[in-house]
């Protein structure tokens, strides 16, 4: 247990600089000003209209709702001495008015509420899917850097907070707004000096909301980025659950995660307190305000220049004027905590990919030669991290079309780095990326992804079926089309044992197919997708040798004429090359057929004798 | 057991709600006595009318000033305290109610470490997380909220109804009318509204897992351009969940419909009927006054009742939600306290899940039967076995299906008699899904086994407690997950001790790169660190295996995202080790296969061949065919 208590948690704290000034380390990216109130807008302008309905329904039933203290007044100055002076007439009225108030009001809210349901409902499905997609388009860079569980707490906590502002707060600010419009202006008619006096409590009213406001975005902002670290650390332990429990890492996981929990119960707790501090602030304001007039206009009553109905109207319509105010409180904490996570959301969106689509999209050229490959060109490419360090200093290499190329090399030698530029997962800082003489920064992303595929060695299952995982190749093939891509990269038979088949749900990313079968199934994709340019980023590592073999029967046959850049541990792998590349240091250190490089005295000639020597 | 996720019980909102009760009751007295203060203040808030009455009906008709200051005082007084008290309530609530929720959330992350694997193969980490997350928020907004305006609500209109009795009965009685038919309602929509809750909740779960596949699997959706299909998928997922929340929408909005219009109706029968009495002199303007605040002054307390049941509905498929995975059995703490006192094999079933139990004693009885001679040998261990036989790691007819496939199903393990002698290290060799990882995984009883026992010198795993078996066996899997933490304390997590141990293992799985990192060891690595190659993962993993000295060393294919350099380099670092440790390695190639002393060959479930790799090489086809790729020729029978 001892690395139990040694493994710290990384303190966050949100008001301190991070010291390595990576964005990246402390989930706060750059966002620029005034995102957040442009993504707002840009979410809701296109529902102005049902927003606009929406406020007018609530506008009406608010008329509805308040009309009822004005047939008090009504009643009891007009109605109650014209009935003793057999006139039924007001009294008629006023019962009428009332039924109608009672039922324009509950109608209107029937509209209201399914109204601002269906605004919010797609406003949130707007939401979420701009943050999927632009997820999705963001490179691959980014997703190494940004982790995978601060973009599920984008997409699902902050989502979260910022519906139970749509859904609640909203409607809650709009009411507090209108009834306090509505009211003021029938107390200012009702009489002039008990509304002004009302008018004017709101002034330290406005200054009670300013100054929560301020205190508790600090807060909130602190709270989203606790949940953040929470989330990453349940996601963490989750999916990590085999090594969690083998090197029995329960205990340090739960001393860790209680830091966590800690620190978002402890800022949870301290926006619950500014809460209760402005409650009592604007109910005492409140309460303050309904004495003074009360006390105004009693004694107004009482000298005879006001009249009773009045001021129980008065006293009334106060009671409602106050009574949102809590529920002010409400809106203020549910905006407080979505703009929180609105300004992490719009940080996120505000990411460019650094592998932009093409303004002008070109087309391929025919393809030159009868193969089906394409020539790829590397036309004096360096790369370099944006942080710095260079993988791959400037360097020229062409693979005509139809070309099996080997790449080999220690780890660390700029194998995939190679692969990823070609799989246009990276841009290269300097040269161009061609194919069959068209750079890839020119090739829209859907006819990219037609040539050119990637097979990487984590073969990633998505949950779904067996069949479903490999149609991901090309989503509208057939079941043949998939079962013959199976079949021909052997991995048929151990599908066809499972216990539904191809339609075997495979869970929870594939927990009971083993490591080479998920390699086998993300061959059959890659095989189904049937690419111009084949890339495979060590995609053999748990394949068995007969395994491997089959792969390799598969390009020989099925994949005759692509062209193929395999990288590899094994020299196995390799025999089927016509051309192997040995990387060192970022650099081609040799060149040539397998023959040629087994036959001289470089590395490779070293790497295949020790080869050769195990399998003796 | 349960599976994912399973359909709602039918139990009652407040019998769910109820189950909360262990995590509130340590705060139960802040809670009630918060709820208590919400009520004092709320009635205060209907003491106020009855001032207004006093004013009107005394020194308002009387035209006395000095009645009028005294009775905006009492306004004031009153209405200061009603402020104070509500602060009071908040402040009182304000720490234990987070605490609530996070205690909740650390018993749910504690609870889920300790399940079964088995359980979280079934279980997508986005339903689990979303219920470790939005869930425990409802649950707290329920706690501090709906549960205590409930009450305060309930208690507010009971006392408001029997001021307006009070005041006047038959006006009092015109205001109760609606009473029933709100209930109703609000009765009927509770079990519509429930339905829908669930299902929108469950919906959050399964969107939350589409962006989390979608995130870990980005390469291969980026690799193939498959962003569409994926943005389809979830545009189809979020697209119903928006179709069940304006589904509960249009549920709340009929009650809230109802709530509004029913109460206002009766407030406006109350006015005309009040009117006219005060007309007839049988009613004194201060009392309708007084009366009519009141009532008003309850619109309040029954407007939220609708958003405050649909609050606590969907706090109670919270904690459905919450529960149904906190009562999943997680793995028996130790070992099985039958078992332990046991003599037979029968009386072994451990007791963490009834069905898997059932199979097992079944498998056992089975096994029983067949093998008597093994059965008695297993009764009386010391007895008839010498100690070179006892030691070391022993599989002893190993039978291993998967607790949730069914029972006809060949099992994935048949049968298996293996012996690892102490300090040899033996090679598994399979084809691609022959079962060479579930067996791995059964030694630090990652599963646990159908029947027959594993024994490490001569004690069943099943006797010692898990602590103290993954404390001797030490895993390297074959997908190196790192956590985020430095790269020293990710390898020390293997155990050792310092600086010395932490150099020894990166030196054995050749990590020195781990020295060349921007802060050396340590380096923040995993989830929230710097992203490592899939060698460099496993070369940590395998330092993390070894760094412990441990008695045994379990090895799922650990050099395979190794390239041939370092494969060789890491392999001669092994040897050493592996020289005084008693290892089981999966191995896929011959140059993994070379660290071992003797290999063995998985098929079909079954070992079919134990020898060294050149016997083997030389006499058993399919283990040259998986070796070399060579055709396999005629199918043997090994024995």
């Amino acid at each position: 247990m001892t690395a139990a208590t040694t493994a710290p948690v990384r303190d966050q704290d949100d008001d301190r600089t991070p010291p390595s000034g990576d964005p990246f380390d402390q989930d706060r990216l750059p966002t620029p000003p005034g995102a957040t109130g442009v993504l707002l807008r840009s979410l809701l302008s296109p529902l102005r209209g049902r927003v606009l309905v929406t406020a007018l329904l609530l506008l009406l039933q608010q008329a509805a709702v308040q009309a009822g203290p004005l047939l008090v007044a009504y009643a009891i100055d007009r109605a109650v001495p014209a009935f003793r002076d057999d006139d039924n007439g007001p009294l008629i009225a006023v019962a009428v008015g009332y039924l109608l108030c009672a039922g324009a009001a509950g109608a209107l809210q029937y509209g209201f509420v399914t109204a601002s349901a269906r605004v919010s409902q797609d406003v949130l499905l707007d939401l979420r899917g701009r943050i999927f997609r632009h997820a999705q388009a963001l490179s691959v860079d980014f997703h190494e850097r940004y982790t995978s569980g601060r973009l599920i707490s984008r997409s699902t906590t902050d989502v979260e907070s910022l519906r139970e502002l749509l859904e609640e707060g909203l409607q809650e600010l709009v009411m507090v707004i209108l009834s306090a419009v509505y009211i003021s202006a029938l107390l200012l008619w009702l009489d002039l000096g008990l509304g002004a006096v009302a008018v004017a409590s709101f002034v330290p009213l406005y200054l009670l909301v300013r100054s929560y406001q301020r205190r508790a975005g600090r807060v909130y902002r602190k709270r989203s980025t606790a949940i953040a670290a929470v989330i990453v650390k349940f996601v963490e332990t989750m999916n990590g659950i085999r090594p969690v429990r083998a090197f029995r890492r329960e205990a340090a996981n739960d001393a860790d995660f209680a830091v966590l929990n800690r620190r978002h119960e402890r800022t949870n707790g301290d926006a619950l307190l500014e809460m209760a501090r402005y409650v009592v602030g604007s109910r005492v304001t409140a309460n303050t305000t309904v004495a003074l007039i009360v006390l105004w206009g009693a004694y107004r009553v009482a000298e005879g220049s006001l009249e009773l109905g009045v001021l129980a109207a008065a006293v009334l319509y106060l009671r409602r004027l106050y009574d949102p105010i809590d529920r002010l409180g409400m809106f203020l904490n549910s905006y407080q905590s979505a703009a929180a996570s609105l300004e992490k959301i719009a940080g996120l969106l505000a990411q460019t990919p650094s592998v932009p689509e093409p303004s002008a999209p070109r087309e391929l050229p025919a393809r030159r030669t009868g193969l089906p490959g394409r020539e790829v060109v590397f036309d004096d490419v360096r790369f370099a991290y944006r942080t710095g360090g260079e993988v791959l200093p400037r360097f020229g290499l062409t693979l005509p079309a139809g070309q099996t190329v080997a790449v080999v090399g220690s780890t660390g030698a700029g194998k995939s780095t190679l692969a990823k530029l070609l799989a246009r997962f990276y841009d290269p800082t300097d040269g161009r990326v061609l194919l069959d003489g068209v750079d890839l920064r020119d090739l829209a992303g859907r006819a990219l992804r037609r040539e050119v595929v990637m097979v990487t060695q984590e073969a990633f299952l998505f949950s779904g079926t067996v069949a479903e995982n490999i149609s991901i190749g090309r989503p509208d093939a057939t079941r043949e089309e998939i079962e013959q891509a199976a079949k021909e990269i052997g991995a048929h038979d151990f599908i066809a044992a499972l216990p539904d088949g191809y339609d075997t749900d495979v869970r929870k990313r594939g927990g009971r197919i083993s490591a080479g079968q998920r390699q086998l199934v993300s061959f059959a994709r890659a095989l189904l997708a049937d690419p111009a340019v084949l890339i495979l980023d060590e995609a053999t590592s748990s394949l068995d040798v007969p395994g491997e073999r089959a792969v390799q029967r598969a390009m020989a046959t099925v994949l005759k004429g692509r062209t193929a850049v395999v990288i590899a541990h094994r020299l196995s792998t390799v025999e089927i090359a016509d051309r192997v590349l040995v990387m060192e240091h970022g650099r081609i250190v040799e060149d040539g057929s397998p023959a040629e490089l087994i036959a001289g005295t470089g590395r490779f000639a070293d790497l295949h004798r020790a080869w050769r020597d195990s399998l003796a | 057991m349960s599976t994912t996720p399973s359909p709602p019980e039918s139990r009652s909102t407040v019998r769910t709600l109820l189950r909360l009760w262990p995590f509130v009751r340590p705060v139960r007295a802040r809670l009630f006595t918060a709820a208590f203060i919400a009520i004092v203040a709320s009635c205060i808030g209907l003491v106020i009318p009855l001032v207004l009455k006093w004013m009107v009906d005394g020194p308002i008709a009387d035209r006395d000033p000095a009645g009028v200051w005294l009775g905006a005082l009492y306004l004031l007084l009153l209405g200061l305290a009603e402020a104070l008290l509500f602060g009071l309530r908040r402040w009182l609530v304000a720490r234990p109610l987070s605490h609530v929720e996070a205690e909740m959330r650390a018993a749910l992350y504690r609870h889920l470490q300790r399940l079964p694997v088995a359980f979280h193969d079934r279980w997508p980490s986005g339903q689990l997380l979303s219920r470790a997350t939005t869930d425990l928020m409802l649950l707290r907004m329920f706690l501090a909220f709906p549960l205590t305006f409930l009450l305060v609500n309930g208690v507010t209109i009971l006392v408001g109804v029997i001021i307006m009795l009070v005041q006047d009965w038959t006006l009092g009685l015109v205001i109760l009318v609606p009473a029933v038919p709100v209930l109703v309602t609000c009765v009927v929509f509770e079990k519509r509204y429930s339905g829908a809750a669930r299902l929108a909740q469950d919906q959050v779960g399964d969107l939350t897992t589409v962006v989390e596949e979608s995130v870990l699997g980005i390469r291969i959706v980026k690799g193939f351009g498959r962003h569409r299909s994926q943005a389809r998928a979830f545009r189809e997922l979020s697209g119903k969940l928006r179709g069940t929340e304006l589904h509960k929408a249009r549920l709340l909005a009929t009650i809230l419909g109802v709530i509004v219009t029913l109460p206002e109706l009766a407030i406006g029968a109350a006015l005309v009927l009040g009117a006219v009495r005060v007309a007839d002199g049988s009613l004194s303007a201060g009392t309708l006054v007084a009366f009519l605040s009141t009532a008003l002054a309850l619109r309040w307390p029954v407007d939220s009742i609708g958003f405050l049941l649909a609050m606590s509905q969907e706090a109670a498929t919270a904690t459905e939600r919450y529960f149904e995975v906190m009562d999943a059995e997680p793995e028996s703490p130790a070992a099985a306290g039958s078992r332990a006192a046991g003599t037979t094999q029968a009386g072994a079933a451990a007791p963490d899940s009834p069905a898997a139990a059932g199979s097992r004693a079944a498998g056992a009885a089975r096994v029983g039967a067949a093998a008597p001679r093994s059965a008695e040998r297993r009764i009386h261990p010391p007895a008839d076995t010498s100690t070179s036989t006892t030691e070391g790691l022993r599989f002893e007819n190993v039978s291993f299906r998967y607790p949730d496939a069914p029972s006809d199903s060949p099992p994935v393990l048949d049968r298996v008699d293996l012996h690892i002698r102490p300090g040899e290290s033996l090679a598994l060799v399979g084809a691609t899904g022959s079962g060479k990882t579930t067996l791995t995984a059964l030694v630090p009883r990652l599963h646990e086994v159908t029947s027959g026992r594993i024994t490490l010198d001569g004690t069943d795993i099943t006797e010692m407690s898990r602590e103290e078996l993954r404390s001797r066996v030490a895993v390297a899997f074959e997908e190196p997950t790192l956590f985020s933490a430095s790269v020293g304390e990710n390898v020390l997590m293997g155990g050792g001790s310092g600086a010395a141990d932490l150099e020894r293992a990166l030196a054995v799985a050749q990590a020195d790169f781990a020295h060349a990192l921007p802060r050396g060891v340590d380096t923040q690595v995993g989830e929230q660190g710097l992203s490592l190659s899939g060698g460099q993962r496993q070369r940590l993993a395998l330092a993390r295996a070894v760094v412990g000295r441990p008695d045994f060393l379990v090895l799922d294919d650990p050099l395979s995202a190794l390239d041939v350099h370092t494969e060789a380099a890491v392999e001669a670092a092994l040897r050493r080790v592996l020289a005084d440790t008693t290892a089981l390695i999966v191995a896929h190639r011959p140059s993994t296969v070379l660290l071992a002393d003797r290999v063995a060959l998985l098929s079909g479930g079954r070992i079919t061949a134990v020898g060294t790799h050149h016997e083997l090489l030389r006499d058993n086809p399919e283990y040259a065919h998986l070796m070399s790729g060579a055709p396999a020729g005629e199918q043997e029978d090994e024995r």
